[in-house]
């Protein structure tokens, strides 16, 4: 078999016996991770000493991407069963890791404390969503897709369904998801190499883009294989570094995550008081009044155009006449430049400040108690009823879809054909969710200590006195951090703060008082996270196109060297594509990545499990299954989700299935495509006999007697 | 090929465990959450159901899973399914 021996260019990457391989490996990693740690001290010695801060930015981003890139060039090869699974050689354990770095995006690492800090109980969805899902991997798909063996996901819709039809849909769900994946992590990188270096948000995508195809683009899946477990010892460090260091800090304790939900109750009972505030109700009542004022203008814009417009002429000729100060003269002349041009802008502007301040007229600033299970009142009265119910369901439809979304997603469902056996896939899946887990439950944990920090040192501290992060971050983005004494007393509330959420993990360092290597370092997590999953995505989208679309559909005489050629050519061409759409920075990011997770599970899910478990499941029921799961879901957010309805011109009202959200749409999908699978296979012909032992086959890790071979090599 | 009885009996106990660790997994997601209002009663601080969707149906999802490896590992051996692994 060709994965067994590979070629011997890979130095590092390449071994004798597995057991050999392993220990090779251990070696590797621990000498990967020491000198990892060992680049942070003396860096931080560094600072000490005087090194600037954009000289760390540039020595993480520097260090980190050509270590990537390095990674490839070592592993570089040209075998398919290389190129595409990483020679079906890669252990338990390492996969675990790989898996875990391809499943954390960008999103995992920089926005989920982020929500959580901003939405409290909610967020749980993501938490459990993200991390639940692998019960289905586990349970109905890791072990059987290796024994299958194949390379990609449309590989098995092919075999099991028989045709190039299921394959094709399978084809188009799968570059569907994987490419608005992908773009929002490109999108991620060119952030971070935005802060972390200072280079324009285009050439940081760029920047990004070549750390990610060195890698893929030299040694496919064995490149990034051994590039996603380097990439996990990073983000790890550097997301668990500062947690850890908050807590000592506010608990003198050093698991947080054991500790929590003390600080929770704290932070509980302050919003008790905060929500009671007069200081708070004083800004409150400022923006309750700034909305009514921009409604009256609403009512006759025109009028109050002009008047707007002589208020600020007449105040920059007085300021003239009077000879004013140049500052006091600038900053009138400043208000009557920001005067709208026409009735229209003014109406536009105009409304969306109505809605901004109305927004803040909101206990807490807009956010809702940390620890409250879903809005409303089930006790209450009709509205508070409807109110709960409606955010219950939607917070179980959101797990939902998180779930059989991870467990549909091609990236992640491929990382399991790579191990050496069914039992090594049935492990690994542990390790996986384990290696995720230690994310994931430190995640709720700096949602609190950030915020236990917020309630408790930064409310109430005069404005002169406020720490330097938060002037800092406020100069990066106005966006994610501004800071205004709206009632001028001097002392900073918290309705006087607008906070983004993708800026708590970012700044945790910052908050938590640590020195600028950390926040280097978190960066450096960040890109690690990005990169890594964009590594994965973009192979699962050229290996689509050339193995199942070109080899399997097109040319099937192609052979194995031309196969991986064209591989890589086309994962230059969707990189760049890929780039260039996140280069337009497109409005609704996080919406569009939560939509993968809907479009692949009602895609995916019920054709991939139907395909082992029920033997009668055939082709006619797979397609029209996957057609119907697909058509439903996406119908459903073209016609409920802002930004989509405007993508598609639809412009009849939005009209809700039972109050659910567009992000859950996947919840109507799977079962639509379960109970189409289903009955329609019943009213046409069984599959062939051969298929039928496929999936005997695909069942049992060993089955005596059996003719099937499917392993691809 | 015709399947022997044995493979049936693999295959029952697969579908008897999966089906056995769906229900848990179900319970801890979907029945926890949806009542997760009347199980606010205080653990270590923590309201209960916000402690197990923070981290309790975290652990319970990783032990699942580590029992359905371990179980089916043995159950391939007791069943002869046992892959050879290369050492």
């Amino acid at each position: 078999m060709a994965g067994m021996t590979p070629e011997g260019t890979g130095g590092l990457f390449s071994g004798g016996t597995n057991a050999a391989f392993k220990s090779q490996l251990n070696k590797v990693y621990t000498w990967y991770t020491g000198g990892f740690i060992l680049f942070v001290i003396v860096l931080a010695v560094f600072e000490q000493m005087g090194m600037g801060r954009a000289m760390i930015g540039y020595c993480f981003l520097g260090a980190t991407v050509l270590l990537y890139a390095g990674i490839g060039v070592m592993s570089r090869t040209n075998d398919a069963a290389e190129y595409y699974v990483a020679g079906r050689r890669v252990p338990a354990l390492y996969n675990g890791m790989a898996t875990g770095a391809d499943w954390m995006s960008a999103a995992s690492f920089i926005g989920m404390a982020g929500t959580l800090y901003l939405t409290g109980y909610s967020g749980l969805a993501f938490i459990m969503g993200w991390t639940g899902g692998y019960c289905l991997v586990a349970l109905f798909l890791a072990p059987y897709l290796r024994k299958f063996g194949q390379f990609t996901i449309p590989d098995f819709l092919g075999e099991r369904y028989d045709g190039n039809l299921p394959r094709l849909l399978g084809i188009i769900a799968a570059i569907l998801c994987s490419f608005t994946y992908v773009v929002a992590q490109i999108y991620g990188v060119g952030l971070i190499t935005t802060r972390l270096a200072g280079v324009p948000f285009e050439l940081g995508i760029f920047l990004g883009l070549g750390g990610i195809l060195v890698c893929s683009f030299l040694g496919g899946m064995r490149a990034v294989t051994w590039t996603q477990v380097a990439q996990y010892i990073i983000l790890i460090i550097a997301y668990l570094v500062p947690v850890i260091w908050l807590s000592v800090k506010q608990t003198n304790f050093p698991v947080p995550q054991l500790i929590y939900g003390y600080q929770l109750e704290k932070v509980s009972a302050k919003e008790v008081e905060l929500i009671k505030d007069p200081k708070e109700l004083e800004v409150r009542g400022i923006f309750k009044e700034r909305a009514v004022v921009l409604g009256e203008k609403l009512k006759d814009v025109p009028a109050a155009l002009a008047n707007d417009k002589a208020v600020a002429e007449k105040s920059v000729a007085d300021l003239k006449a009077s000879n004013a100060p140049a500052p006091e003269i600038a900053a009138a002349e400043k208000v009557l430049a920001a005067v709208p041009a026409n009735a229209d802008a003014a109406k536009a502007a105009w409304t969306k400040a109505k809605a901004a301040a109305e927004a803040r007229d909101k206990p807490l600033a807009g956010m809702p108690r940390h620890a409250a299970q879903f809005a409303g009142d089930p006790a209450g009265d009709e509205k508070a009823k409807k109110a709960f119910e409606t955010s219950r369901l939607n917070f179980l439809a959101l797990i939902f879809c998180l779930m059989v979304g991870t467990a549909a997603l091609p990236h992640i469902l491929m990382r399991y054909y790579t191990t050496p056996s069914v039992k090594q896939a049935r492990e690994s899946v542990t390790w996986s969710l384990f290696f995720i887990f230690l994310l994931y439950f430190t995640a709720p944990a700096l949602a609190v200590l950030v915020k236990y920090e917020i309630f408790s040192t930064l409310v109430g501290t005069p404005f002169d006195q406020l720490p330097a992060w938060i002037g800092q971050w406020a100069k990066v983005d106005p966006a994610l951090l501004s800071v205004s004494d709206i009632n001028k007393d001097g002392i900073f509330q918290l309705a006087e703060m607008t906070i983004g959420g993708d800026i708590i993990v970012l700044a945790t360092p910052e908050i938590g008082g640590l020195p600028y290597v950390i926040s280097g370092m978190v960066a450096a997590g960040g890109l690690a996270a990005a990169l890594s999953t964009a590594d994965g995505l973009l192979l699962t989208i050229a290996n689509a196109l050339s193995h199942d679309l070109y080899y399997k559909m097109i040319n099937p005489n192609a052979p194995a060297a031309k196969r991986v050629l064209i591989s890589k050519v086309l994962l230059l061409v969707v990189a760049l594509a890929a780039a260039y759409v996140a280069a337009q920075k497109p409005a609704d990011i996080l919406f569009l990545v939560s939509a993968a997770f809907s479009f692949a599970a009602a895609a995916f899910f019920p054709a991939l499990v139907l395909g082992i478990f029920w033997k009668r499941a055939n082709k006619a029921g797979a397609c029209l299954g996957m057609i119907a799961g697909l058509g439903v879901t996406f119908y459903y957010m073209a016609t409920t989700q802002v930004w989509l309805r405007g993508v598609f011109g639809v412009t009849s009202p939005i009209e809700l299935w039972y109050g659910i959200l567009p992000i859950s749409a996947g919840v109507f999908g799977v079962p639509l495509g379960f109970a189409v699978i289903i009955l329609v296979s019943l009213v046409t012909p069984a599959p062939r006999k051969d298929i039928q032992e496929l999936v005997d086959h695909v069942r049992y890790p060993i089955l005596r007697g059996d003719t099937v071979n499917t392993i691809a090599t | 090929m015709q399947l022997t009885d044995s493979h049936k009996q693999y295959w029952q106990k697969n579908m008897r465990i999966t089906g056995l660790l769906l229900f848990i997994w179900f319970v801890v997601t979907y029945v926890v959450s949806f009542n997760a209002r009347d199980l606010s009663f205080t653990f270590f601080g923590w309201p209960f159901s916000f402690w197990m969707g923070a981290q309790g149906s975290l652990v319970v999802y990783v032990l699942l899973i580590a029992y359905y490896a371990h179980y089916m590992n043995n159950l391939d051996k007791e069943y002869d399914c046992a892959e050879v692994e290369e050492e």
